[in-house]
């Protein structure tokens, strides 16, 4: 993809991000941060892609580690996410 | 034209040639995350919106296994072509390793300890990026990134360089966050000699340097802005006092979002690029309510020190007020015979491990009809959110937990406000005396209460900021002085036996 396609997604995200990061309740702000912190962990596309490819040993095992790194982020953030979210409840009646 | 040659002739020259259905995949992926975060508007729908996240992340992560297949092409001592087995299992294995890790400290971790696990969190995603950067400036070609001589395209250079940067700031500034907040390494702010000047000198050697990579690609450029940039990200945490970590961990939050920004720049993927964009703004929103919430700008807290403005005030004289002290059974009674109670919970509350307590005094209120509502301060707890996770834990109902705007007016109403593990937050001199250091932070108007109940382990402490608290002394107040834990303990004893 050119540049100034990629630029333009990437700059009408930020803005859906600051309305939809807006709309978030504050009571939820801490498992909104392991949340983001879960998804950006989707640099494991590049950190895949590394691990693949031939041609450069220290380039696959660079790509290995952050594969390792970033699954403890992706499990871990959703994990930890799931358990906080499992905890709100509404007031009996 | 069919449909796969006209996506095709969209995704241009520059960037790794992906295949079309993989790039609607990922942009299926990155419309999930936004979908994920949309959930958490409410209590209710926020499970379903982690879940959106969960297949986001298995779409993305599945999409690059099945396209980026490792592959053997035969040598001269092995004839076989076909996939690479063993580095298919490598891979695999990686991901299972970090998945047994991510799960056991998801469980094992005490909801105290959130603000670390979040800050050892976000080291992992800023040192995954600058691997991931590392790599792709290793392998270029591997990236789809440079041309048959392996020079590296310009843009590619700057998104490298920028990847590489902001991930090693948001990994080293990330642990030693998670250090202060863990209690490794003191909380308080750290300052070195001159370290404006050290700090804007190195953020210029970097800015300049990945400048220069455009033109010289050179190993030693790389490593340098790898290096200087893992010194700053050290160097712009360490004077940042404990009390301003929330504003850091929301800061670190939003770089780890640019970093993978960055990278979805070099590898032309939408998935990242709207994920990098969702973190970085969520991030520095974050951060901004927690700047509003304790009136500081967000240059004063990258600037640091606040803590140690805080000790130097400590040594001012102060004069003896007369203030009055009260027993458990004294507030079990004022409680029991209240219509409505405010509960102001602060982090103190949580170090004493009071919440389960707390919430059953609560449920004893409620039992005898006083009506009990919780007032949270957006700077309560350790982190944005924290202290609704920790009522959470306890059991507390989200519907009688209220943010500081939507209660503020509800204080003059108030029979008792029960203000345990908190100071700052509600101290009155933030609205009137403008010679004090918190002036201008929003409080909680627990003086306007008819009763003020104020757990507090003695009177000689101060609160964060280093300043007395007018409440104390006021003739409505009625301190209550010992560990939250025990207080409240006692106090639901009384209400138990009380009978009233």
């Amino acid at each position: 993809m050119d540049f100034i396609a990629i630029f333009s997604i990437f700059i009408l995200a930020c803005f859906v991000g600051y309305f939809v990061v807006w709309s978030v309740t504050p009571a939820l702000h801490t498992p909104l941060m392991s949340v983001t912190n879960a998804i950006s962990s989707v640099i494991i596309v590049g950190a895949l892609i590394a691990s693949a490819a031939a041609g450069s040993a220290s380039s696959k095992w660079l790509g290995l580690a952050a594969v390792v790194m970033a699954s403890i982020n992706i499990f871990g953030g959703f994990a930890v996410t799931a358990r906080m979210l499992a905890m709100y409840k509404k007031k009996e009646r | 034209m069919d449909f796969q040659s006209i996506l095709s002739a969209a995704t241009g020259e520059h960037g790794l040639a992906v295949n079309p259905w993989a790039a609607i995949a990922y942009l299926v992926a990155g419309v999930l995350f936004i979908l994920s975060l949309r959930g958490l508007s409410s209590p209710a729908t926020a499970q379903a919106g982690n879940r959106f996240g969960m297949m986001g992340m298995t779409i993305a992560v599945v999409t690059t296994l099945v396209t980026h297949v490792p592959w053997k092409t035969g040598d001269a001592t092995n004839s076989y072509v076909g996939p690479d087995l063993v580095g298919i299992a490598e891979i695999l294995g990686a991901i299972a390793i970090g998945a047994v890790i991510g799960i056991v400290m998801a469980r094992r971790i005490a909801m105290t300890a959130m603000p670390q696990l979040v800050a050892a969190f976000h080291s992992l995603v800023g040192l995954a990026a600058v691997a991931v950067a590392a790599a792709a400036y290793l392998n270029p070609q591997a990236f789809g990134i440079a041309d048959a001589a392996g020079q590296i395209y310009t843009v590619s250079r700057i998104e490298m360089g920028l990847g590489i940067a902001i991930g090693a700031i948001t990994f080293s500034g990330s642990v030693i966050a998670f250090l202060k907040l863990n209690g490794n390494m003191s909380g308080a702010a750290i300052m070195l000699p001159g370290r404006h000047i050290i700090n804007l000198g190195t953020l210029a050697a970097i800015i300049g340097l990945v400048a220069y990579f455009t033109v010289d690609q050179s190993p030693w450029v790389f490593w340098t802005v790898t290096g200087l940039s893992f010194l700053i990200g050290f160097l712009l945490i360490i004077p940042i006092g404990g009390a301003d970590m929330p504003v850091v961990v929301s800061m670190l939050n939003s770089y780890s979002g640019w970093a993978a920004a960055a990278m979805g720049f070099t590898l032309g993927n939408t998935a990242m690029i709207i994920t990098g964009a969702l973190v970085g703004s969520s991030g520095a929103i974050l951060s901004y309510i927690m700047c509003r919430a304790m009136n500081r700008s967000f240059i004063s807290v990258i600037a640091g020190g606040f803590g140690a403005d805080a000790a130097a005030s400590d040594g001012a004289s102060k004069e003896q007020r007369p203030w009055k002290p009260g027993s458990a059974d004294d507030a079990a009674f004022l409680m029991s015979q209240a219509d409505t109670v405010i509960i102001v919970p602060g982090y103190g509350m949580a170090v004493a491990q009071a919440q389960h307590a707390l919430r059953e005094m609560g449920d004893l209120l409620k039992k005898e009809g006083v009506t009990v509502k919780y007032a949270i301060h957006p700077v309560a707890g350790r982190m944005p959110g924290h202290m609704n996770v920790l009522l959470a834990e306890a059991n507390v109902p989200y519907d009688e937990v209220f943010e500081l705007e939507d209660i503020n007016g509800e204080f003059a109403q108030a029979d008792v406000a029960f203000v345990i593990g908190a100071n700052d937050v509600t101290n009155p001199s933030a609205k009137t005396d403008k010679t004090s250091p918190i002036y201008g932070m929003p409080v909680l108007d627990v003086e306007k209460a008819k009763t003020v109940l104020f757990v507090k382990r003695s009177m000689g402490g101060v609160g964060y900021a280093g300043v007395d608290n007018d409440v104390f002394y006021m003739d409505q107040t009625m301190m209550l002085l010992g560990d939250a834990k025990k207080m409240t303990d006692d106090i639901v004893k009384a209400l138990n036996g009380g009978g009233h």
